[in-house]
């Protein structure tokens, strides 16, 4: 394990550097807040001579997204940063750069979706775009935001999985908040992330191919399923360079990290930052006698359904909290939590608990509700209100 | 249609392949020249969207691999020399 520095910087920052260390070689990107000082920081990299790419200051994140999918498609590491409507936006983008199998790295700086429009923490813009086939990871805290994007690079990369990957660190929470991080040396970086050589063909005027084609009625349904089988696999892949990832920088990470989950009656599952408050709140609530455990989802996409099973498949019940929601129905690691369990002989009782959007601050308070109201409904023996919305300001209520 | 193996990603490793991929099947109207009328004016060859029109020495002639029917020769063409026909499959 090499040396690392210490340096205390903003998250937007901590992703800048985790991207700068891979040595891009194209950055196509479009200043959104709260992620534009990561486009910021890039091209700072580039005028002071330490980063050699190319910057594309392009005219919207649609181009942005564009640029990207041109750039990859050459053989080049490509990497961008968006939010919000930016990801909106390029929402058409993410599905091509997904169906074409381009390991693209873009970090997030997760922003609520108008309307109303709103800048602040929310995860609706990446979840909203978790059919796109991207490979989704959120950060708890901003040296996760620098490592997971060295580790985006690296499994995105693989050549098992081929697939792009949005890295997200939570609006303000983590984008403009100062923080502590250990930053790995370049070389080590180096080693432990190969030159990127796409095995599967790449644009160049000497051997021209075709990408980007049409697929017919006769091969692309096929062809999705290729697509399909890739990210479907890739959690075996994600495991095994997690694993190298801790044994080369001394930092564990999992898909699902479970905190004090073993002998707990009640787990809350969670996502990004929130999950320090979880932590924190679930220790409070132990010293009370309360068996009541954590766990912290890393990756979205692909849902780790396997590990969500080991982990909650013996509890009484599961407070799956959402910082999103899909009208109509809840929130979608709800979902997809509920849909995980659908075939289980045994399965713990779910409540939904939407809560912190658009930049609404979680406190421990709301996770210790969390607790009691699925704890009440595993008492009661059925789940009255599978979705509750909490930490209302309800002055503001009509 | 020539069937081939999907690869990663769709990326088709030969370069300028879609010629061989006959898309005329996809048509129900068929042009029918009269060589006769055609006065090499040539608004075909321009308008057709497909590049089906071929230039031939005393006229055109269309190359129904690829014509998909659409019938904007029938409507450019001057002199009527192109009608479209129903197509018997």
């Amino acid at each position: 394990m090499g040396e690392q520095k210490g340096m205390t910087i903003q998250g937007n920052m901590a992703t800048a550097l985790g991207a700068k260390l891979c040595e891009p070689d194209v950055i196509p990107a479009y200043p959104i807040t709260p992620s534009t000082l990561f486009p910021e920081k890039i091209s700072e990299y580039i005028a002071d001579g330490e980063l050699d790419a190319e910057m594309i200051r392009v005219e919207s994140e649609h181009s942005a997204m564009s640029a990207c999918i041109g750039a990859s498609s050459t053989g080049a590491r490509t990497c961008t940063a968006s939010a919000s409507q930016g990801i909106a936006l390029m929402h058409e983008m993410l599905f091509i750069a997904a169906g074409m199998r381009l390991p693209i790295v873009m970090a997030v700086g997760n922003r609520a979706l108008s309307a109303p429009i709103n800048i602040w923490a929310d995860h609706q813009d990446s979840v909203s775009s978790r059919d796109s086939g991207w490979m989704q990871f959120y950060a708890e805290k901003n040296q996760e935001g620098l490592d997971l994007m060295i580790l985006a690079f690296r499994i995105a990369e693989d050549e098992r999985v081929l697939l792009p990957a949005m890295v997200g660190i939570d609006g303000f929470v983590l984008t403009h908040t100062v923080e502590g991080v250990q930053v790995p040396a370049k070389e080590d970086v180096q080693d432990f992330l190969p030159p990127y050589e796409p095995p599967h063909g790449k644009l160049d005027p000497e051997d021209p191919m075709t990408f980007g084609s049409l697929g017919t009625p006769e091969y692309y349904q096929e062809l999705k399923y290729d697509q399909t089988e890739a990210i479907e696999k890739a959690p075996e892949v994600i495991d095994e360079i997690f694993d190298e990832f801790e044994e080369e920088f001394g930092r564990e990470y999992n898909r699902i990290t479970p905190y004090k989950c073993e002998d707990a009656d009640i787990i809350l599952l969670t996502m990004g930052s929130m999950s320090g408050t979880a932590r924190a709140a679930v220790d409070e609530m132990r010293e009370e006698g309360k068996k009541v455990g954590m766990a912290k989802m890393t990756v979205f996409r692909p849902f780790p359904s396997d590990l969500l099973k080991e982990i909650a498949g013996d509890a009484d019940g599961l407070a799956v909290v959402d910082r999103n929601i899909s009208p109509g129905f809840g929130g979608a690691i709800f979902a997809e939590s509920a849909g995980t369990f659908i075939n289980e002989s045994k399965s713990p009782l779910m409540k939904n608990f939407i809560i912190g959007l658009g930049g609404r601050e979680i406190f421990k308070e709301n996770f210790k509700e969390m607790y009691e109201k699925t704890k009440e409904a595993v008492e009661a023996g059925e789940v009255k209100k599978p979705v509750e919305w909490l930490n209302m300001n309800e002055d503001v209520m009509r | 249609m020539s069937k081939v193996k999907i690869t990663i990603g769709g990326i088709n490793k030969k370069a300028g392949s879609s010629k061989e991929y006959k898309t005329g099947s996809w048509r129900t109207m068929k042009p029918e020249v009269d060589i006769e009328k055609c006065i090499q004016c040539l608004k075909c060859f321009d308008y057709c969207p497909d590049g089906a029109v071929k230039k031939i020495e005393d006229g055109i002639e269309i190359d129904l691999d690829y014509c998909k029917g659409c019938g904007i020769c029938e409507r450019e063409c001057p002199v009527d020399a192109i009608v479209m026909l129903e197509e018997e499959k």
